[in-house]
Order: C-alpha cells, then sequence, then structure tokens
C-alpha cells in the first residue's frame, strides 16, 4: 500500500524515535563509569570504581533497604487487596460496582502531588508521625490498581464453568480455589505484583510527602538538588534502570504470549499507573 | 494432573464444606466479606484525606503557624483569579500551554511509529519495538530526568555533537525549551500505544479500497487513516496533557526562572499553605474534567 518511499521515511523516523526514546538511559549507563568527578562529554577514562564507592556509601544502603521494604509491603498490601477486589467485582453485580473501579483508579487519575499532600495533611491531623508504614499506605494507595487490573483482566479470560464444574465434582471452596482459580490467576498475580514493585520502587511524589526516611528515588532526588555525590547518583541511576527493567520484562513474559492485546493492556496498566508520578 | 478431592476426607473437609456451603447459600455474605476490607481501607484512608484537602481549599491558612483556620471563604480562589495580579492566571496559562506542546509534539513523534509497528514491522519486529517503547517508560522516571540535564548541560553531549557540526554552543538547560524536550520525552511511550492500537484496528481493506478508488497516499492518509485513528490520538493526548499538569520535578530539576508551573507552586505552598496548595490544585483537575469531557464526545475511551 505504501509507496517505497514512504517506507523507508517510516523506517528512518521508527529508528530515529527509538533512538531518542533509548539516548538518555545509554548516556546514564555511560557516565556510571565515567572516570571523572565532572560531567563533561567526551568520558576520558572509565571506571568501575564509583561502583564500589556507591556500595560503601551508608545513605545509599539504607535508602535502598527501605525502598526495598517499603516496596515489598506495599505490593503485599496491594496484592491482598487488589484481588479481594478484583474478585468481588467480577463475580458480583451489586449496586456501585462501576464506582469501585473508580475510586480505585483515582490515585492514579490524579497527579500525584494531591494524593501525597491529602495523606500527608491527614496524617499530620491524626498525629501519625511519618515512618516507613506511611510510606507503604502512600505507595499501597496507588499499586492496589495494577494488581486489580491484571486481576479482574484474568477473571474476564476464564470461563466461570470450570469453578462450577469443580464444584460439581465435589471439591469444597478451598479446594476448587486451590486447583482451579489459583492456577488460573498465578500468573496474573505475580505480573501485578512485580508491576507493583516496580512503581512503588521509583515513585518519587508521593514519597516526598509521606515518607519518614529516605528511599532511594528521594535519595536521588536530594542529591540532584544539590548538585552532590553525581558519581555515585550515576551509578544509583544506572542499577535503578536495570532493577525496574528486569521486573517488568517478566511480567511481560508471564502475561503475553508475543501477541499485541496482551502487551498492549500491560501497557494500559503502565499508562494508567504513571499518572502518580 | 488427575485430583480425587474426595480423598481428603476427614473432620478439615468437613469443616470446609461447610464453610463453602454457608458461603454457597448467602453469596452477599461472601461479596461482603471479599468487598469491605479493601474499600473500606480505600474510603477510610485515601477517600477521606483526599475530600479534607478539597474543602481545606475553602478555608484558610494562618499566616504564622501554617495552621488551617476553619472559615468558609474563596479568598484562596480570589487570589488564585485575581487579574489585578494575574500572576497565578500566568502560570496556569503556563502550564496549559507546554501541556498542549507536549501533547502535539507527541502525537507528531508517535504516528509515524506506530504505524511502522501496527502496518510495516514484521511480528518479530513488532515484539521489539514494544519492548524497545516500553521499557523506557518504566525504567526510573527521575533517572530520565535526570539523564536530560546532563546532555543538554554546557559541556554534554549535544553540544560536543552541535560543535563537531561546527555551530556554535546551544543554550538549553534550564529554560522552558528544557521542560518541552523533556517532557516530550518522558510521556512519549504514552502517544505510542493508544495510536498503536487504533491503527491496528483499521482493517487494511479500507486502505485498500481507498487506494482502488484512485486516492494517493496523502488523500488515503487525511480521508480515511487519520479519521479512524484520531481518538486514538485523543486517548494518547489525555495522558501527555494531564501528566504534564501536574508535574513539578521535571521543572524543578531542568527548568529556569521562568519555569514554575502549577505543580511547583502546590509543591512549594503545601507546607506553609496549605489551603492555598489545594485550591490551586484544583485547576488541574478542573482543566482535566473539561478536557475529559471533550475527550469523550471525541471517542477516545472507546479507543483506550
Amino acid at each position: 500500500m505504501e509507496t517505497r518511499g514512504t517506507r523507508a521515511g517510516l523506517t528512518v523516523w521508527t529508528v530515529v524515535v527509538v533512538a531518542f526514546l533509548w539516548l538518555p538511559l545509554v548516556v546514564i549507563g555511560l557516565y556510571a563509569f565515567n572516570r571523572s568527578q565532572i560531567q563533561s562529554w567526551p568520558i576520558r577514562g572509565w571506571t568501575f570504581h564509583w561502583f564500589s564507592v556507591a556500595w560503601h556509601d551508608e545513605q545509599a544502603r539504607a535508602a535502598l533497604w527501605l525502598s526495598v521494604r517499603v516496596g515489598l509491603l506495599a505490593t503485599g498490601v496491594a496484592l491482598v487487596l487488589g484481588t479481594m477486589a478484583a474478585f468481588a467485582v467480577h463475580r458480583f453485580r451489586f449496586f456501585g460496582r462501576e464506582s469501585v473501579s473508580l475510586l480505585f483508579l483515582l490515585p492514579i487519575a490524579l497527579p500525584g502531588i494531591i494524593t501525597g499532600m491529602a495523606l500527608n495533611s491527614a496524617f499530620s491531623f491524626a498525629g501519625v508521625q511519618l515512618t516507613i508504614w506511611t510510606v507503604v499506605i502512600g505507595h499501597a494507595t496507588f499499586c492496589v490498581v495494577v494488581v486489580y487490573n491484571n486481576v479482574v483482566a484474568r477473571l474476564r479470560r476464564t470461563s466461570p464453568s470450570l469453578i462450577e464444574a469443580s464444584m460439581d465434582l465435589g471439591a469444597d471452596g478451598w479446594q476448587t480455589f486451590r486447583y482451579v482459580t489459583w492456577p488460573l490467576i498465578s500468573t496474573a498475580l505475580v505480573a501485578g505484583g512485580l508491576l507493583a514493585f516496580a512503581l512503588s520502587f521509583d515513585e518519587v511524589v508521593v514519597t516526598t510527602f509521606t515518607a519518614g526516611g529516605a528511599t532511594l528515588p528521594i535519595f536521588i532526588l536530594n542529591n540532584l538538588r544539590q548538585g552532590q555525590q553525581l558519581p555515585i547518583v550515576n551509578v544509583i541511576a544506572f542499577v535503578v534502570i536495570l532493577l525496574t527493567v528486569i521486573p517488568v520484562w517478566v511480567s511481560q513474559r508471564l502475561t503475553s504470549d508475543g501477541d499485541s492485546p496482551a502487551v498492549t493492556r500491560a501497557a494500559a496498566a503502565a499508562a494508567q499507573s504513571a499518572q502518580l508520578r | 494432573m488427575a485430583i480425587d478431592v474426595a480423598r481428603e476426607a476427614g473432620p478439615l473437609r468437613e469443616a470446609r464444606l461447610r464453610v463453602s456451603a454457608a458461603f454457597w447459600r448467602r453469596p452477599r455474605l461472601k461479596l461482603l466479606a471479599l468487598l469491605v476490607p479493601p474499600v473500606a481501607a480505600f474510603v477510610g484512608v485515601y477517600a477521606t484525606s483526599l475530600g479534607a484537602l478539597l474543602a481545606s481549599s475553602f478555608w484558610t491558612s494562618d499566616a504564622f503557624t501554617a495552621q488551617i483556620v476553619h472559615s468558609w471563604s474563596l479568598g484562596q480562589f480570589r487570589t488564585i483569579f485575581s487579574f489585578h495580579d494575574p500572576t497565578y492566571l500566568r502560570i496556569a496559562a503556563r502550564t496549559v500551554e507546554i501541556a498542549a506542546a507536549v501533547t502535539v509534539t507527541d502525537a507528531l513523534l508517535a504516528f509515524p511509529l506506530a504505524y511502522y509497528m501496527a502496518r510495516i514491522a514484521t511480528r518479530r519486529q513488532r515484539s521489539l519495538l514494544f519492548v524497545l517503547v516500553l521499557l523506557p517508560l518504566w525504567s526510573s522516571y527521575l533517572v530520565r530526568i535526570y539523564s536530560w540535564t546532563t546532555i543538554l548541560s554546557k559541556t554534554g553531549p549535544l553540544n560536543w555533537i552541535v560543535n563537531g557540526l561546527g555551530l556554535p554552543d546551544t543554550h538549553l538547560a534550564y529554560t522552558n525549551w528544557a521542560m518541552w524536550i523533556v517532557f516530550s520525552y518522558v510521556w512519549l511511550p504514552f502517544m505510542v500505544l493508544p495510536i498503536y492500537t487504533a491503527i491496528e484496528r483499521v482493517p487494511g481493506s479500507f486502505l485498500e479500497a481507498s487506494a482502488d478508488l484512485g486516492a494517493r497516499g496523502g488523500r488515503t492518509f487525511r480521508s480515511v487513516l487519520l479519521p479512524l485513528v484520531f481518538p486514538g490520538v485523543v486517548a494518547g493526548s489525555i495522558f501527555t496533557f494531564s501528566l504534564t499538569l501536574g508535574d513539578y520535578i521535571t521543572p524543578a530539576l531542568v527548568g529556569g526562572s521562568s519555569s514554575t508551573l502549577i505543580g511547583s507552586i502546590v509543591a512549594e505552598q503545601s507546607a506553609s499553605n496549605l489551603a492555598f496548595a489545594a485550591a490551586f490544585a484544583t485547576v488541574p483537575i478542573a482543566v482535566m474534567a473539561v478536557y475529559l469531557a471533550i475527550a469523550r464526545r471525541l471517542g477516545a475511551f472507546e479507543a483506550l
């Protein structure tokens, strides 16, 4: 359909735009190995030195550890609440059913700063000190929807007659869950959990308002604002890119067999979730 | 795998069967057990705080203690919509302008890429392109912004290339131009995906029919492809537009002295003058409500 010229033009355009998308990631990756303290281009010498400096930096370690704990806890909360809500909405028809989806969507449909301010003022009004638990609550608000969406999508694709058949064959509720429902939804849970973790691990705005300590993104932001320790920031940035990319890649493999609608769905979840940033 | 469910006999199974039966007879009970914990947690913590925040935009903050004073007034909104001192109106206008510029830029960048992915790429290439477009979206947002500050800096790669071509230094760092580039960059994947989905849904036979009827590429694009794909573009624009409206990290890290956006003011005032911050935060919400209403009429929600 397209003329040869159009095709060539489109190909060039695609390559250029993809290069544009990856350029900043590559630049940070290269700067992580920069021998000089000063960031100037071209890079004149290479070193692994900053990796060991970053690894031995107490603040960076504390931030990484806090981020991991927050991510795991928020993901745990999201898995429980999101799955329960998904089953309720999928299995039943009830008054206000549509509003439930909307309610879960709100934290990512509104700018993160609004969620952050709202929680922050509620915590200070209630006299709650900002600790790791306040960040977990903050992160869980937007992680729930990721799990919820993944599980609802999976339940829609499974046939309810499987459950009925299991019951007809004499299985009780627990057995049906263990042998029928669980195998059907487990990969959706892993995928949703990984995405939720990646979101939490990377979140800046809500964290700023709810965190008692510095998570990794807050550590990066503080150093960027003061222009300090940029070589360490480069290394951490590079590692963070790798750490967030891996779970997303795995969750892609779990939810899609390479066909485009599944990938698009993962992307749609991503799209909604980015609202919070 | 054969599972003999009845073989797991015993008192435990009896009890489980009784519980299952009880829930089976009273499905409403099961619904409540599933629904109440998540909804109660959400309403109790999130919705309540949000409601309180919106209410506080009609209150005032004490200038000395920064405590909220519970006296109802429209004072915060009067400050924002004041024509005597249009500071905040200007900031709001600048935010909307940047958001619009970013949206148009992303649409122009994304459309040919999405078309290539949907119509020209082989299956393998398409999966690869998906990964290439999606992964930057998930890698740290902060890191991607930070990277641009190094790229655009005086001694960064951009000026090195420009100088190599014999041109003078660019001075993009810490300007509104930098903000435009970075916003367009970070939200670009959100525009690619809905457009891709929309193009993929257009049957190839439509384009063939148009060609058979004598239309050249340009005409087919204008009269067939674009009208069918436009809802997808609008769907993508919801993300690019709203994400820009609420952001304050990008202006803080790559913007200059005249790059203050709504989000910057809200973040800056949230500690000292919560009532005002809350009031100003309603502006992007209102703008998005209008935008979503328009998008809905243009059919963007079916394209999501």
